[in-house]
């Protein structure tokens, strides 16, 4: 490892921008003759729109044009689409309603947009939206999944009777029921997974430019994977064709899934500056990013688990009532099926598993994936089943978890997850540790009689990431592949371009994409750039999500690098006059081995472009690119154990100790990853103790702000106790397995472990605030 | 209309808003220094602040006509050329930030933390203290270790001058 | 925000002739509270106008048995002013924990308490010591002068210039904070006067705002310590019910606060 290689703590490249000042988000963007966009959003969560008067507005200052859903629906601007089918277990595909980007006739959730404004600036754009009369005819809402299944309740979508997206199951249901029938002892357990606003602190904004010379369009926005953007405006929405949109992501303020999706703002700007021909620009405010992006979770499940004599686990039941809101975001399909019930056998040695989704539409917010998406409630559910488990069946919590682990791999699980590798009780091994495991009970002894509620959680938890081979993807109905671009360019003075379809909106791609080109040519990353965020620049690549930039986006410039290097050694080799296979590469020189013949890499760049003596037949230029298609997920594990403290009195927890003992394979920059594990902590903490996206009976959101949604402060939160155990993955050459969502994934099941622990009773629901906590502890 | 007169990262600028104008809209719509964001609309994420008259204050929830007379620093000011403000490099050696969104109100707000406690801050004053700054990507763990690695280095920058 | 028009008073005579004149005006002091009203557009005054450069109401005086706090006095001015944290340190504590570093260089006492948000600090300081407040054309007394949720005794363009606290001979704050607004999910202050009474205040809790808790109140009398109160029952009925805490949470909070409040008044 050199200094700036592979494994090495390198302070990030990107930095100095950012504690500058002289970040380049998309509100920074000004263009000549911008006008500003303001959206009338419905006040109602379900209501027809029985007619739109904009003469008001019209006639207010600074007013280019007031556009309504009718009208883009008549200008054929495409509805949004899923893009991964499911098929119920009747066979039948999912029903979906249809989607405008602006609500010509019925709106179904709170904040739903009827029409726009574009003003001359944001200011006037906001008054003359206030001008805008809509005629509403309220119609009953339904908020939540228990609802909305009801006979009888309000519809949504005439296309989805009983406002059911899907029934979908996975498993074997025989075997599972057989094993049920053969239990010594069966453990049951109801939860809930509560619903989340992502909340990047960047709100979403977009700008988009139409030349009409050129009938070209330019789109700058938030998004986590410009090209995903720019294939679905181009092939579902009508906007332009391919070569007529160039999407740019300049810096982006934090993802979390919630800009992976194409959103209503940017097609109707995008059609909007068409219109009115000139540049508009919508930059969201925190209240409408509450409103309008994709939420996260909300799932309500019943689970059941069967043990033997013995305390292994026979079988596992689960049935699932998923709430997608009104309507089916991007990846909404997939999240509570794939991503959801592929994961729940946990680390665990299950032999038959049986689950079934039922996806229900409400008048709600959409919810799609958000950092973890689907993992995070399995691990939840499976890491809660465990703790109750291990209660009911009187033994310690640890030892039920290893002598139930996966220790063989390869391991095939019976939800389609072929685990290729780990160590589980490496990581458990390093988490109790951490942590004195077999000291908690005299601190419990000890913190008692202080008057404090002491308690131990653990959370072991796995998950399938670095998504993914894009034939098995396909196989199970998503819409695109997921496989990831790269291109290495090397100036004719041995500087070199990255081209990336990896996006960075936080993880750092502009320091550890050069790492590996350091490790592999031995040249400082101050010479190396990486490239990404633009369509114009970057030919296609699939975005960053999913942990998936360095499994994925990493390995494709690997391979790009060493098609460009083959290409060079040649290159050097002729100029040395030596064997090909002679040539080695070493702290920027290629050498001949064994000698001290050697050129340097500017050198080797050089003759690829003098093109002066090049081997005979080769063509000139240093460039290269590839394209890199997984063979499997990746399978990042862990252990958490969280340590905390109640208060009776107000049910408010402190943290005593967090540890996160995670296998997460090689490590690129072992600083950024522990940043995505704190960050990931943060988030799984945040969703325990703090957060929750709530609804009142009529579908009014009831935390559209950070007054009424609690988001995790620095004094919510410990500082962490991290560490690794390695398991290299063998599905990509570097061994990689992703780090993004793990803390996400792990973090809640080992909050709620450790309060029910510290306050003896085993039920209790997400988040757990100090109120739920005081009246549980109260509770009869 | 109105004709606000401050200084802002030492340079005297005179500056036509409307009378609603906020501090944050002057700074980032009138004099580019995009530097300062906004995050929210309830003054709670200290995405947007900036020094008034030495104090770190919220621009998102002062008019501009409020800073009329005063002297503003943002981001953009903290830098001496090339030289990084100690609490901007102690957030990029300690990895304090990651999207960087949050980051310029955080180092507005710790640079004032460190001058009203000194030598004299702990972890759980430093979390405490950063009550009013809201960030979603790091979970805190590093930007409070920069804020206390930064506060040693302001102390060894200050004795030196 | 809506359109509006920025004044900057020099006096609070300037600032009170300045209000006469316009349609609809509000007075601004840190604005911590009235600016975000505004920005969500759920207040639209003609006028905005500035008390932050009167120079008559800033600073504290500690006269006799009487601090006074002038009306204009930022947070951070008061939490670090030696004669607060010498006659009433639950005042500077109160302080502390009220709003973030930033708000408190901003917003201001007579702010605070003009707003009387029932989740706001100061009313409970005001209530439990028996506070007056000064205005530019009266004395209120603080049982006069918040009148239920966002309302006081405050007439159309009357301005509060200062609030005069007797300083007691114990008092203590202890603040549940809200976990998102972190406003008081509920707070409680606790006083003893010199001469022997004692006041409780709740905030954050009674759906008419900042009340007093007799029941305690009672409960200290017979003995000042936080065991006094084990056995007080407090009705949840009328208490604030949200998602953040039901009625029944609020009620073990008045008692659980008024105890540690106690103990922090010593």
């Amino acid at each position: 490892m050199g200094v700036e290689g592979i494994g090495a703590r390198v302070v990030r490249k990107e930095d100095k921008r950012f504690i500058t000042g002289k970040g380049r988000y998309v509100d920074d963007i000004k263009l000549q003759g911008m006008t500003h966009a303001h959206f009338v959003r419905s006040p109602h969560a379900h209501a027809k729109v029985k007619g739109i008067d904009s003469s008001a507005a019209l006639k207010m200052p600074g007013v280019v044009a007031v556009l309504t859903g009718q009208q883009i629906v008549d200008d054929k601007v495409g509805n949004l689409i899923c893009g991964w089918a499911i098929t119920s277990k009747d066979g039948s595909p999912m029903k979906m309603g249809a989607w405008p980007a602006m609500a010509p006739e019925t709106v179904r959730f709170v904040g739903q947009a009827v029409a726009v404004v574009i003003a001359d600036t944001k200011n006037l754009a906001r008054d003359a939206a206030e001008a805008v009369v809509v005629d509403y005819e309220e119609l009953p809402a339904v908020a939540d999944v228990h609802a909305a299944i009801k006979a009888g309740a309000q519809q949504l979508h005439p296309e989805a009777p009983g406002n059911q997206v899907y029934d979908w199951v996975i498993g074997d249901e025989g075997a599972t029921d057989a094993a049920f029938a053969k239990a010594a002892n069966v453990v049951k357990l109801d939860v809930t997974n509560n619903r989340l606003a992502p909340n990047a602190m960047e709100p979403r904004a977009a700008i988009a430019d139409y030349d009409a010379a050129e009938e070209h369009f330019t789109l700058y926005t938030t998004s986590q994977n410009p090209h995903v953007a720019r294939l679905v405006l181009s092939a579902f929405y009508n906007i332009a064709p391919e070569h007529k949109l160039r999407v740019i992501a300049p810096d982006v303020g934090g993802g979390f899934g919630s800009k992976i999706f194409i959103y209503p703002e940017e097609m109707v700007a995008l059609w909007a500056s068409k219109k009115v021909g000139r540049p508009v620009k919508w930059t969201g405010d925190r209240t409408e990013a509450f409103l309008t992006d994709a939420h996260g979770r909300d799932h309500v499940t019943h689970a059941e688990m069967a043990f033997d004599a013995n305390n292994k686990i026979t079988g596992l039941k689960v049935k699932t009532y998923a709430n997608f809101g009104a309507y089916m975001s991007l990846f909404s399909s997939s999240v509570p099926t794939y991503l959801y019930a592929t994961l729940l056998s946990g680390q665990y040695n299950i032999p038959a598993i049986h689950a079934e989704v039922i996806g229900v539409y409400t008048n709600t917010t959409p919810v799609d994936a958000y950092r973890g998406a689907g993992r995070p409630e399995a691990s939840y559910l499976i890491e809660r089943l465990m703790e109750t488990a291990a209660r009911q069946l009187k033994v310690d919590p640890a030892a039920l978890r290893r002598s139930n682990f996966i220790t063989e791999f390869p391991h095939q699980t019976p939800v389609i997850m072929a685990y290729d590798v780990g160590d589980f009780n490496a990581s458990l091994d390093a988490a109790m540790k951490a942590i004195d495991y077999a000291g908690f009970a005299a601190r419990k002894a000890k913190a008692k009689t202080e008057g404090k509620l002491r308690g131990i959680g653990l959370s072991c938890y796995i998950e399938a990431c670095g998504i993914a081979p894009s034939k098995a993807v396909g196989s199970l109905g998503a819409g695109v592949g997921l496989w990831e671009s790269a291109e290495v360019r090397v100036n004719p003075v041995g500087t070199i371009e990255i081209l990336t379809g990896s996006h960075s909106h936080g993880q750092g791609h502009e320091t550890t994409f050069c790492q590996l080109v350091a490790e592999r040519l031995g040249v400082p990353i101050s010479q190396v750039s990486i490239v990404h965020g633009d369509t114009d620049k970057v030919q296609f690549g699939m975005g960053t999500y999913g942990s998936r930039s360095a499994a994925v986006g990493l390995t494709a410039i690997l391979k790009a690098m060493e098609k460009m290097e083959s290409k060079a050694k040649k290159i050097a080799a002729h100029a040395l006059e030596a064997s090909e296979g002679d040539i080695v590469i070493e702290n920027g020189e290629f050498k001949v081995a064994g000698t001290d013949k050697a050129i340097a890499f500017p050198m080797v760049a050089l003759a690829a472009y003098t093109a002066h003596n090049l081997p005979d037949g080769m063509e000139p230029g240093l460039k290269e690119s590839a394209f890199y298609d997984p063979t499997n997920f990746t399978f990042p594990a862990g252990a958490y154990i969280c340590e905390l403290e109640v208060d009776a009195g107000t049910g408010k927890t402190s943290f005593v100790n967090f540890v996160a003992a995670d296998d997460f394979g090689r490590l690129i920059n072992p600083m950024i990853v522990e940043g995505q594990v704190h960050g990931g902590l943060a988030q799984g903490i945040g969703q325990a103790l703090l957060e929750h996206a709530i609804y009142d009976a009529n579908g009014q959101p009831v935390t559209a702000s950070f007054m009424d949604y609690s988001m995790p402060r620095a004094d919510d939160l410990p500082s962490f106790n991290l560490s690794h155990t390695t398991t290299l993955c063998p599905g990509n050459p570097l061994g990689i397995k992703g780090c993004g969502e793990a803390g996400a994934i792990g973090a809640s099941a080992a909050v709620i472990n450790a309060i029910t622990d510290a306050i003896g009773k085993n039920n209790l629901e997400m988040p757990a605030t100090p109120d739920r906590v005081w009246r549980t502890i109260h509770a009869a | 209309m109105s004709t606000v007169k401050l200084t802002v990262n030492g340079k005297a600028v005179s500056v036509d808003v409307e009378d609603r104008t906020l501090l944050v809209q002057l700074l980032r719509e009138n004099l580019n220094l995009t530097g300062t964001h906004v995050g929210c609309d309830t003054s709670q994420c200290g995405a947007c602040v900036v020094h008034m008259d030495g104090k770190a204050v919220k621009s998102c929830t002062m008019l501009a006509g409020q800073a009329d007379g005063a002297n503003v620093t943002t981001i953009e000011g903290i830098a001496k050329g090339d030289e990084l403000h100690p609490m901007q490099a102690a957030f990029r050696d300690n990895h304090g930030l990651q999207c960087g969104y949050c980051t310029p109100g955080m180092i507005m707000s710790a640079i004032d933390i460190v001058h009203r406690h000194g030598g004299g801050l702990d972890e759980a004053t430093v979390r405490r203290e950063l009550e009013g700054n809201i960030c979603r990507c790091t979970g805190y763990h590093n930007i409070v270790k920069a804020v206390l690695d930064a506060a040693g280095r302001m102390k060894v920058s200050q004795a030196a001058e | 925000m809506y359109q509006t028009t920025y004044h900057r008073a020099s006096s609070v005579d300037e600032a009170a002739s300045l209000f006469a004149k316009g349609t609809e005006a509000k007075f601004l002091a840190g604005g911590q509270t009235l600016l975000p009203v505004m920005k969500q557009r759920l207040a639209s005054p003609s006028d905005v106008i500035d008390l932050g450069k009167i120079k008559e109401l800033q600073g504290v005086e500690l006269s006799g048995d009487v601090l006074t706090i002038k009306a204009g006095t930022t947070y951070f001015d008061i939490m670090q002013n030696a004669d607060v944290q010498k006659a009433i340190p639950a005042i500077a504590y109160l302080t502390s924990v009220l709003g973030d570093p930033a708000v408190r260089y901003r917003g201001t006492i007579g702010g605070s308490i003009a707003n009387n948000d029932p989740a706001a600090d100061y009313p409970a300081a005001l209530l439990a010591l028996g506070a007056t407040v000064k205005t530019n054309k009266r004395s209120i007394s603080a049982e006069d002068f918040f009148q239920g949720l966002f309302t006081t005794a405050l007439e159309d363009g009357e301005i509060i210039t200062a609030v005069s606290f007797p300083v007691p001979a114990k008092a203590g704050y202890a603040k549940m904070r809200h976990p998102a607004s972190r406003f008081a999910l509920t707070a409680v202050f606790v006083a003893q006067t010199k001469s022997g009474e004692i006041r409780v205040a709740a905030t954050g809790a009674s759906q008419s705002g900042v009340m007093r808790v007799p029941a305690i109140e009672a409960a200290l009398k017979a003995k000042w310590s936080p065991a006094a109160i084990d056995g007080v029952s407090v009705s949840a009925s009328n208490l604030l019910a949200d998602i953040h805490g039901t009625a029944e949470y609020r009620a073990n909070l008045i008692k659980v606060m008024a105890q540690r409040a106690v103990t922090a008044a010593g």
